[in-house]
């Protein structure tokens, strides 16, 4: 069943086109991850579906309602857990939480209820009476997440909610994003974090550049790929020259598909072998011939990334450093300050 | 757990929370109430001894300069405050907490206005009444009960129309740097512009013709009748170069010009907020 149905949406801020014609649907009770880069257009996107920003063009229903038209009834449905943790550092978390239940209009005995639950659940009781600006990042993190749950949402939608965390509060965040999944809550998660998605996602959608580059279950999208994923180095740091000529080398053999250079791991060369095919004979031939000597040969199977990689020729790490030097993080403040 | 349908007890509901939350952060921040209660006592104190000496009847109508300062430092209490309201808003603005109050299914989200209103006028009471029961102390009187309505009519007219600028300022311009740094830019010669300091007959012409379309005037004027020992609405309080205007022509004016912004920022917060 569609709960979520995205279509044809754009949204485009002065010079920057952030979400270009995106189509995406999403199952009830599914953990969504979408997975892209900074500046991918997942914060973009999830901010639209929380109904903060309007799109340019496209249409969002959420259980069949139009979310451009009925903001406010959508609001009474989703949770929304920002990327940037906004708490008032003066407020006390259980203060913070008890203002949330008021903006929701929930009852003063469910409220106190639903509060100490939540308390009890992330594990907040020593420190929910102090003040969040004492907080340390995994505690804002928590208690934001515990502000998104107070209502009981249908949608939860989590933007890039662990990044930064240490692993005591990462865990327990995916412990409960497991546990949500289990009660029927549909969650909507960004990351960038490739072993995040792989672990807790349904289904996952791949965005770069504002475009849907791929979308699946991350077995059946790891599976498309094939073979054995084979990262190859003929030293620990090569150079673009000779990545060219092993590329050249490579493409002889047969077996050997997807060729790509990865330069974020020194110019290693990463590649598909048939399953059940020697190639390893050959290529030690052919680099021999061409006074190359393999350095490291390591085998793996599909992840997150080589799916990614495959489809752009980049990994996630390069593309993070590619938009990091485009990204004017002061202006996209501004723009989405309202 | 299912939502319930919206009902109006759900715009009280979230106006209360907004409120408490400015009066959480005032109680545990009070530098901000204490310094707007210790300015004008200090204005009340230097200003009152600066023209202790001054000749007997210099000013028409009242005993001493402490007399005829009282009313423009109560206005110029409320009015500090209330210009001042719209920063807890551009920092919520900044810094995203304004996200989760437009992600919440709020009733209304005038209730982000409407609390915003209601605290500066809360404060604005208590500061005004800490600052009239220390002239009383000083000797300068204090209102009867008619006058204390008119002070606290008066009052409410100025924060409504202040802070409905302050709010939209709020929302216009890029962030409290700016805010902040306009707020100094306006505030003090607002108060020399008008009649708070001196009255009009003491101005060159060109400033007593600012002083009389000065709308912290028409919020000075009442509040000057009001310590009078017979209030009488209709005598002339302002003799302003246009004509005289009496005590309620300053209040209908003061009620028109808060009207009108009201309505003028109403689009733009519909804008921001919707």
């Amino acid at each position: 069943m569609n709960y979520i149905q995205i279509k044809n949406l754009s949204k485009s801020y002065p010079n920057v086109s952030a979400l270009n014609n995106l189509n995406i649907t999403i199952e009830k009770g599914n953990l969504f991850g979408i997975l892209g880069p900074n500046g991918a257009g997942k914060t973009t996107l999830l901010k639209i579906l929380s109904t903060l920003i309007a799109p340019d063009s496209g249409e969002v229903y959420l259980n069949k309602i139009d979310l451009i038209k009925k903001p406010r009834e959508i609001r009474k449905l989703i949770g929304y857990v920002a990327q940037e943790i906004a708490l008032d550092k003066i407020l006390t978390g259980r203060e913070l939480l008890d203002f949330q239940a008021d903006l929701y209009h929930m009852e003063k005995s469910k409220k106190i209820e639903r509060i100490e639950f939540l308390i009890n659940q992330l594990d907040m009781i020593d420190w929910i009476d102090k003040q969040c600006g004492t907080y340390s990042g995994g505690m804002k993190r928590r208690i934001d997440l515990a502000a998104g749950l107070l209502h009981i949402p249908k949608v939860l939608i989590l933007d890039e909610p662990t990044v930064g965390l240490d692993i005591e509060s990462r865990n327990i965040i995916w412990e409960l994003l497991e546990s949500l999944k289990r009660d029927g809550m549909t969650i909507i998660l960004s990351s960038h974090y490739l072993d995040e998605i792989d672990k807790l996602a349904d289904n996952v959608v791949i965005i770069d550049g504002g475009k849907v580059i791929d979308q699946g279950t991350p077995f059946n999208l790891k599976s498309k790929l094939g073979g054995e994923r084979i990262s190859l180095k003929v030293q620990e740091f090569s150079n673009y020259e000779e990545s060219e000529k092993l590329k050249e080398i490579l493409l002889k053999i047969d077996g050997i598909s997807q060729i790509v250079v990865n330069k974020s791991q020194g110019y290693s060369i990463n590649f598909v072998a048939d399953k059940g095919k020697d190639f390893l004979s050959k290529l030690k031939v052919e680099l021999a011939f061409c006074k190359f000597e393999i350095f490291s040969l390591t085998q793996s199977q599909p992840s997150l990334d080589d799916v990614y990689l495959q489809a752009t020729g980049k990994t996630l790490q390069d593309a993070e450093i590619m938009m990091a030097g485009k990204r004017d993080l002061k202006k996209e403040s501004k723009q989405s300050m309202r | 757990m299912e939502l319930q349908q919206y009902s109006p007890y759900f715009l009280f509901q979230e106006t209360y929370a907004l409120t408490k939350r400015l009066f959480i952060q005032l109680k545990r921040r009070p530098s901000t109430l204490f310094a707007g209660i210790l300015q004008p006592i200090i204005w009340l104190f230097l200003f009152g001894a600066l023209f202790s000496n001054a000749p007997k009847n210099f000013l028409p109508g009242v005993d001493s300069y402490g007399n005829f300062l009282g009313a423009g430092l109560i206005v110029f209490t409320a009015f500090s405050g209330a210009l001042n309201s719209g920063l807890p808003l551009m920092f919520d603005r900044e810094f995203g907490f304004l996200n989760r109050l437009l992600v919440a299914p709020l009733s209304s989200r005038l209730s982000i206005v409407l609390s915003s209103f209601l605290y500066i006028t809360i404060l604005s009471f208590v500061q005004s009444l800490v600052i009239m029961f220390i002239s009383f102390l000083l000797g300068y009187g204090f209102p009867n009960i008619f006058g204390l309505g008119i002070v606290f009519a008066t009052l409410i007219l100025l924060v409504l129309f202040v802070t409905s600028i302050s709010l939209c300022l709020a929302f216009v311009l890029p962030g409290h740097i700016e805010l902040i740094a306009l707020i100094f830019v306006i505030n003090l010669p607002l108060l020399f512009s008008s009649t708070a300091l001196a009255p009009i007959s003491f101005m060159p012409n060109w400033l007593g013709w600012i002083a009389s379309i000065n709308p912290l005037t028409f919020a000075i004027e009442p509040i000057r009748t009001a310590y009078a020992s017979q209030i009488n609405l209709d005598l002339v309080a302002l003799n302003a170069p246009y004509g005289d205007l009496t005590c309620r022509n300053c209040i209908s004016l003061l009620f028109i010009l808060t009207i009108t912004s009201l309505l003028a920022i109403r689009p733009l917060l519909n804008k921001k907020l919707n």
